[in-house]
């Protein structure tokens, strides 16, 4: 399935992640990863903090509302494979950013602004294997 | 003011994701996908962000402590081990299949699509499952 190049979009949708992730350093002294901020959810020991995650991940689960109203369509989100698929990965995803401590946010966005080599390492890491993945499915495996 | 805070940051956060296109695992598939149907968008994205999170990131550590908080909360490890490039590339696999990360699949909580749901559930079985197999190593905390 093709998908457009978007340059300009994708280029002002990174620049507010950025900024996003300046703001949540600067106002509240946290480092914007959804691993981070996921995974504390599901700890209960300290309840201001569960209700700022809480906060944020309703903040963005808003954005796709306000794009609606916005240009009046919702994002497109397409998967283009089995629903087994989905599973498989989202369980590997999760096992994966755990032991990493991080994921495209927390050490490809945040980490390496500010120069954290752990960070480069990750990022460096898990895209070389997610195209090595997409690789091995699309063009050895045929799927 | 707090919870406000945080919930507006979230909603820039996923506004960006929104717009950038990394709400859509087709779109992000089609980057990985070097030899096929490539879409060199997400490259924007990273660049997108890195350009606002880097000097806003500078700025931001020169001030003594965050706007509402007492101190910067920044990851106190530097060691890059086994776990770190393991999980990484664990990450990266299951990225290559599924096509969301949890950057990505926080926002699309907001599209309603089922898909979305689903992927986030097997991310939270897999958050636990590692939770489980790390039990007995000291816990590090997550970017």
């Amino acid at each position: 399935m093709e998908t457009a190049f978007t340059p300009w979009a994708s280029l002002a949708g990174g620049a507010l992640i950025g900024l996003a992730a300046v703001l949540l350093m600067a106002i509240h002294g946290r480092i914007m990863g959804a691993t981070g901020i996921l995974g504390g959810l599901m700890r209960f020991s300290d309840l201001a903090d569960w209700t700022l995650r809480a906060a944020i991940v309703a903040g963005m689960a808003t954005g796709p509302l306000v794009y609606l109203l916005a240009t009046g369509r919702m994002p497109v989100i397409e998967q283009p494979i089995p629903l087994w698929a989905t599973i498989g990965g989202g369980l590997i995803v999760g096992v994966g950013v755990s032991y990493a401590g991080g994921c495209t946010s927390g050490h490809g966005i945040c980490g390496n602004a500010r120069f954290s080599r752990r960070s480069l390492v990750a990022t460096v890491t898990f895209m070389t294997t997610a195209i090595a993945t997409v690789f091995v499915i699309r063009h050895i495996l045929g799927a | 003011m707090r919870l406000l805070s945080a919930f507006a940051i979230g909603l820039i956060f996923g506004l960006g994701i929104t717009v950038s296109g990394m709400i859509n695992p087709a779109k992000v598939l089609n980057f990985f996908d070097l030899a096929g149907t490539w879409d060199p968008s997400l490259a924007f994205v990273m660049a997108g962000a890195l350009a606002i999170a880097i000097p806003g990131y500078r700025m931001t550590f020169r001030q003594p402590a965050p706007l509402l908080e007492n101190r910067f909360q920044l990851p106190d490890t530097r060691v890059i081990d086994r776990r770190l490039v393991l999980g990484s590339a664990t990450f990266g696999v299951g990225w290559g299949i599924a096509g969301f990360c949890p950057g990505g699949a926080l926002p699309a909580i907001g599209t309603g699509q089922p898909e979305v749901y689903i992927f986030l559930a097997a991310l939270i079985g897999g958050l636990f499952l590692a939770r489980i197999l790390q039990a007995g190593i000291p816990a590090r905390k997550a970017v």
